[in-house]
C-alpha cells in the first residue's frame, strides 16, 4: 500500500471530482461544505481542472445553474449542507424528473433552528422524496469511491438520474484520513465521457422541463419511480466493476458480524465506525451483536432490507434525525414499513442519536442494547428512544 | 404531440419528458381557454402591429389586405393586444358559442 495517504476527507471528494474530469462546477460556500469546494475553485484557478467555476449567490441559482449546465451535456457538480440544501430544495425536484445527472455533496448538517453548525441527518432527510438516488458513506475512502461511481451511475444511460452523495459533516469532512487514490488512467477507464441522450442544442431543439396538464402528470411521475427503482441495478453492477478495479466492493446493503446474531444495530453514514467498534467490544464480553448497514438509501433497497432483517430477533435502528411529529427517525419509519410485508417481522427498535454532532461513544452505543433487552423483558417499548437524552 | 395525452402511458414518455418534436405546440390548440375574444374594429386601425408584437401567443396574424386579426384557435383571450393598441380598435367580448 505505498500510496496510502492521508488528507483531509473534503480534499479527497475535491480530487475525485477532479479526476471525474467535470466540465461545470456552480457551488455556494457553506459549512460545513466549504473545503469541498474552496479546494476545487484552486484547482480551477491553478488550471490543475480544466473546468468552469460558476460563482453563484446563491444554492437556489447553484442547482439552476447546474441544471442549465448539464442539460447541455456538461459533467457537473456542486455540494452543499443544511440550510443551503434547503434553498436547493425547488430545483432538487426541477433536476431529477429532468433526468439531468448531477452530482451533489451534501455535508450534513442540521437545520435550524436553533442555529447549529453540527452534524444530522435532517437536512437531507427533509429533501428524501426528491426523486435524485442517495448513497451515505461510512469514511473518507468511501466517500472519494462514492464520488466517482456517483457520476458513472448518474450518467449510464439506463439511468440519467442525479446522485446525492451524503457524508457526515465536520465528523467526516473535516477529518484528516489515509486514503488510496485511484490512478487517472484507471477513472479514465471506468468513468468515459459524458454521452448525453438529449441536449440542448440549436441544431436539434428539444423542450425541457415543459408544462404537463393534469392527464399527463401522473404517467410521468411513475415513469421517473420506475427508472429510480430500476436504477437498483446499475448501481449494483457499477459498485462490482469499481470492486474489481480497485479491490473494495460496494453494496446497498453490508453486513457487518451478523453470522451468529440474534440482534443488529443498522446505521447510515459514519455512525457505523463506533457501532463496529462497540460490536467488536460486545461480543469479546460474550454478547453476539452484529450492524447492518444501509448505504444505498434512495432507491431504498426493500428487497435487500428484507431479506437481511428477516434473519434477525431484534433490530435496533440508530436515526440521525427526528421526523417531527411522526413515530420516530425516518429510517426506521422506512424500514418498520418494508418489514410489515416481511414473511419474518424482527422487534424493530429505534434509537435517535447524535443530533447535531453531540457524540455518540461506545458505551452509549452499548446502552441501545441494553435499553431494548430491558424493554423486551418488560414487553413492551417505546416508538423511539432519544438517546442520551436528558430527562 | 403525436397523439392526445390523454392516450400516452407512462412507457411512452420520454426520458425526462422531453419534447423531442420542435414546434409541436401548433398541434395543441389553445384557443378554447379563452372566454373573451378580441374584436377589431378596422375603421379606426392603423396598422400599427403593436398587437401582433404583444400577443403572448403569436395568435395575431396580419391579412391581405394589412389589417390585423386573431386566430382564434390559438388566441387565450388574455387582453393584451386590447391593453396595447394604441387607437383603441380592439375589444374583448364574451364568446357567444
Ligand atoms: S387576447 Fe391575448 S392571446 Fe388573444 S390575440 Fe389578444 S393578445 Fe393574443
Ligand atoms: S395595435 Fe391596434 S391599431 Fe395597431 S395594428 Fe393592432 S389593431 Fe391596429
Amino acid at each position: 500500500m505505498s500510496n496510502r495517504i492521508g488528507m483531509e476527507v473534503s480534499l479527497m471528494v475535491s480530487e475525485a471530482v477532479k479526476q471525474a474530469k467535470v466540465d461545470v462546477i456552480a457551488a455556494y460556500p457553506i459549512t460545513p461544505q466549504t473545503h469541498i469546494v474552496e479546494h476545487l475553485s484552486e484547482l480551477v484557478a491553478d488550471g490543475e481542472l480544466d473546468a468552469e467555476y460558476i460563482c453563484v449567490e446563491s444554492e437556489h441559482s447553484a442547482m439552476s445553474a447546474c441544471c442549465g449546465s448539464s442539460a447541455v451535456g456538461a459533467r457537473t457538480y456542486t455540494a452543499t449542507a443544511s440550510q443551503g440544501l434547503q434553498l436547493m430544495s425547488e430545483v432538487l425536484y426541477a433536476a431529477a424528473p429532468m433526468r439531468l445527472p448531477i452530482v451533489l455533496t451534501v455535508a450534513n448538517r442540521t437545520l435550524s433552528a436553533p442555529l447549529t453548525i453540527w452534524n444530522d441527518h435532517s437536512d437531507i432527510m427533509a429533501n428524501r422524496d426528491c426523486g435524485w438516488i442517495m448513497v451515505f458513506v461510512e469514511d473518507g475512502q468511501e466517500d472519494y469511491d462514492q464520488t466517482i461511481c456517483a457520476f458513472r451511475i448518474a450518467e449510464d444511460r439506463r439511468v440519467l438520474l442525479p446522485v446525492i452523495v451524503n457524508m457526515d459533516g465536520f465528523i467526516l469532512s473535516h477529518v484528516i484520513e489515509p486514503y488510496v487514490p485511484v490512478g487517472q488512467e484507471e477513472v479514465d477507464g471506468f468513468l468515459p465521457p459524458y454521452d448525453p441522450l438529449y441536449t440542448m442544442h440549436p441544431d436539434n431543439p428539444v423542450t425541457m422541463g415543459a408544462f404537463a396538464m393534469p392527464e399527463l402528470f401522473t404517467e410521468t411521475k411513475k415513469a421517473h419511480e420506475v427508472a429510480l427503482h430500476e436504477s437498483y441495478n446499475v448501481i449494483c453492477e457499477i459498485w462490482e466493476e469499481w470492486g474489481k478495479l480497485t479491490g473494495r466492493t460496494y453494496t446497498p446493503v453490508e453486513e457487518y458480524r451478523t453470522d451468529d446474531a440474534d440482534t443488529v444495530f443498522v446505521t447510515m453514514g459514519s455512525f457505523s465506525g463506533v457501532v463496529m467498534e462497540t460490536v467488536d467490544e460486545m461480543r469479546e464480553n460474550g454478547i453476539n451483536v452484529g450492524l447492518v448497514k444501509i448505504r444505498l438509501f434512495r432507491p431504498f433497497p426493500v428487497d435487500d432490507v428484507i431479506s437481511t432483517l428477516r434473519k434477525f430477533k431484534n433490530v435496533l435502528v440508530i436515526d440521525r434525525t427526528l421526523s417531527l411529529g411522526s413515530i420516530g427517525g425516518p429510517l426506521a419509519v422506512e424500514i418498520k414499513s418494508v418489514m410489515y410485508n416481511a414473511d419474518a417481522k424482527p422487534n424493530i427498535f429505534d434509537f435517535i442519536a447524535g443530533l447535531s454532532g453531540r457524540d455518540v461513544p461506545p458505551d452509549q452505543i452499548a446502552g441501545i442494547y441494553h435499553t431494548a433487552m430491558d424493554a423486551l423483558k418488560m414487553g413492551r417499548w417505546e416508538n423511539y428512544y432519544m438517546v442520551g437524552l436528558r430527562e | 404531440m403525436a397523439k392526445p395525452m390523454e392516450e400516452y402511458t407512462w412507457r411512452d414518455l420520454t426520458v425526462g419528458n422531453v419534447v423531442d418534436e420542435p414546434g409541436n405546440s401548433i398541434s395543441y390548440k389553445t384557443g378554447d381557454w379563452k372566454s373573451q375574444q378580441p374584436v377589431f374594429d378596422e375603421s379606426k386601425c392603423i396598422r400599427c402591429a403593436v398587437c401582433w408584437n404583444f400577443c403572448p401567443d403569436m395568435a395575431i396574424y396580419q391579412k391581405k389586405d394589412g389589417y390585423f386579426s386573431a386566430d382564434l384557435e390559438y388566441c387565450k383571450g388574455c387582453g393584451i393586444c386590447a391593453q396595447q393598441c394604441p387607437s383603441g380598435c380592439i375589444s374583448m367580448q364574451e364568446e357567444v358559442s
